[in-house]
């Protein structure tokens, strides 16, 4: 491509402006909708996927390793913001404070595995997703986590004000997202994926990189567990912990296509609208579908729904 | 109660390395993660149950119908995804995500088909009472399960050293490269290697209703992880170096239910988790590792 030196400021700054304005496009109808459609919590379940999926988006769409544990993070944020407000009885904002420290303590524990190849890596972070699990459902510990039998914060119930604090933490999210785009970090991150190797004898800090976006995604995965904590307020470990968080977040990641912020998007308002219109009657056919779905991506559209328009020299944003 | 706990884990051990030794298989020959593994394992557990409710087929012959119809399933699924897979820039990490939609629909087909319900087979099937060994009394079924795996353990040791085919295969898993160059049929090789990875994973599956307890459709998950466990400890690439992660993995698996029994549900995790990070380049063997 010819771009003369005065044309691409220009052409950065409109791709910047394209980015920012879906972003905050997105946030605006998820904080308006609740005055318009009433299933409120079906709301908060889209707002809590399109979360997810960003925050998978920026550890795998950005370095390629891919969390198949990334519910650990979730569940953890979750955990942290119920034992906060059950032993602590702190306000609902702190415990949520104590969610994000319990997925970035989990995360901090977890870098080692990052010495590991990719699919090592995956497999090793499903395992650990499990064992925090186990460890938290065990019933030897019920005097603190109350074990399998679930806990119940039925003094911190506050729809609105939970929906409201996952819609900040979705535009957040969003917004992270739009950095890491069109930031020099998120380039030196697409370095990285790329080839770690030759990134690394160009100056790129790889495990510092690496570390950050690894933190970021945990961040709000823990978020987004402790407003679904909050938001649910009776749930079980089975529950928090459920693989399927990890399985919907990276299938819709990958069905719109990873490392672009439409992708996810897409994924999450295709797939979970699809889900929501079969799925919850009959799980297995839905989960035929996105097994299928899966199988059929990975041979045939690697990258994603957005790869139809990027092949074609269009940029998505 | 010591003594029990580790001959009862030498013969869990036979069995998870038979749980292993397939996956293994597969990744040794074709540097590839059959993350449906389990869920091959789970369908091997349902033909069994089907044959012997409704026939009364004995679970050895299910085992031989399930080898048979098995490596023939495994050849065609080799030859629609594989190839494909192979040629990818990054085939090991795309394998993992197939694979994995892979294992949903088969899950989601087991359950339209079978319904979500537990199924078991009377223990009874495999022998009637218990069976007296170094002064230990053990459910016959289960030192029925470990022969078949040490059988299907010393079929496959056969296969890959006393035969042609398994010298060719050892040869595409030393390198694939070199293997093709010298004019051996490399696609065909791995797909038999394919079918019989996942026939040994149907094989575990005629037996886990005796050993791991009833069965559903939604068991692949956890299997996998076990199996992984195994063949981590183990040296991944190697079949045989299963053997030495199942009796790990049996024999610990033992000692915790007997000592620590609330917390045995951790062991397959942290034993992965643990050999993965402390040493993975001696485990993972001198192919798998890149620059």
């Amino acid at each position: 491509m010819n771009v003369t030196p005065e044309a691409r400021p220009v052409n950065a700054r409109r791709r910047i402006l394209g980015d920012l304005l879906l972003a905050a496009a997105v946030a605006c109808v998820m904080a308006v909708a609740p005055s318009v459609y009433s299933n409120q919590l079906l709301l908060f379940n889209f707002v809590m996927f399109l979360t997810l999926s960003q925050g998978l988006n920026v550890i795998y769409g950005f370095t390629g390793y891919l969390p198949f544990g990334y519910v650990g993070f979730f569940g953890a944020g979750a955990y942290g913001f119920a034992l906060a407000v059950m032993h602590l009885h702190a306000p609902p904002l702190a415990a949520m404070a104590a969610g994000a420290g319990a997925a970035l303590v989990l995360a901090l524990v977890l870098t080692p595995l990052f010495r590991l190849s990719g699919a090592y890596f995956a497999i090793a972070n499903l395992a650990a997703a499990q064992a925090v699990y186990e460890v938290i459902s065990n019933p030897a510990l019920e005097d603190i986590t109350k074990g399998p039998y679930g806990v119940s914060l039925s003094g911190v119930y506050a729809p609105d004000t939970s929906y409201a604090v996952s819609v900040a933490v979705l535009t957040a999210t969003l917004f992270l997202v739009v950095w890491l785009r069109n930031s020099r970090f998120g380039l030196s991150l697409r370095a990285i994926k790329e080839d770690p190797i030759s990134a690394a004898m160009s100056g790129v800090s790889v495990v510092r990189g690496r570390t950050i976006a690894w933190l970021c995604s945990a961040l709000i995965a823990g978020l987004v567990g402790g407003t679904f904590a909050w938001q649910i307020s009776v749930f079980y470990p089975e529950t928090a912990f459920s693989a399927q968080f990890s399985i919907f977040a990276v299938v819709f990641t990958l069905f719109g296509g990873v490392a672009t912020l439409t992708g996810p998007l897409l994924g999450v308002f295709i797939l979970y609208g699809i889900y929501n219109t079969i799925g919850i009657t009959v799980p297995q056919y839905f989960q035929l579908i996105y097994g299928t779905l899966i199988v059929a991506l990975v041979l045939f559209l690697p990258n994603g729904l957005v790869s139809l328009l990027t092949k074609r020299g269009y940029r998505v944003p | 109660m010591l003594t029990g706990a580790i001959i009862s884990g030498l013969m869990f051990g036979l069995y998870f390395t038979l749980v292993g030794l397939g996956l293994n298989l597969v990744f040794g020959v074709m540097r590839i993660v059959n993350l449906a593994h389990g869920d091959f394992l789970m369908l091997g557990s349902f033909a069994a149950y089907w044959l012997f409710t409704l026939f009364g087929l004995h679970p050895l012959l299910a085992a031989l119908a399930v080898l048979v119809v098995f490596v023939a399933i495994g050849l065609p699924i080799y030859y629609g995804v594989v190839p494909r897979l192979l040629i990818a820039r990054d085939s090991e990490m795309l394998s993992i995500i197939l694979f994995f939609g892979l294992s949903q629909m088969i899950e989601a087909i087991a359950s339209i088909a079978f319904g979500t319900n537990e199924r078991s087979i009377p223990g009874r099937v495999l022998g009637s009472g218990p069976v007296s060994f170094l002064g230990q009394r053990l459910p016959s079924a289960w030192v029925f399960g470990a022969a078949v795996s040490a059988v299907a353990v010393a079929g496959v040791y056969l296969y890959l050293y006393r035969t042609r085919l398994g010298t060719l295969t050892r040869a595409v898993m030393v390198s694939r490269e070199e293997a093709l160059a010298t004019g051996i049929d490399v696609h065909r090789i791995s797909a038999i290697a394919f079918g019989i990875g996942i026939a040994l994973a149907g094989i575990a599956g005629v037996f886990a209703p005796f050993m791991l307890g009833s069965v559903t459709p939604a068991m692949g998950a956890d299997i996998n992880v076990a199996a992984f466990a195994v063949i981590v400890v183990g040296t991944l690439g190697n079949p045989l170096g299963t053997v030495i992660g199942g009796i790990i993995y049996g024999v610990g698996l033992m000692l915790m239910q007997t000592y620590l029994s609330s917390w045995a549900n951790l062991l397959p995790n942290l034993l992965l988790i643990g050999v993965l990070l402390i040493r993975p380049e001696g485990l993972f063997g001198r192919a798998v590792r890149r620059a």
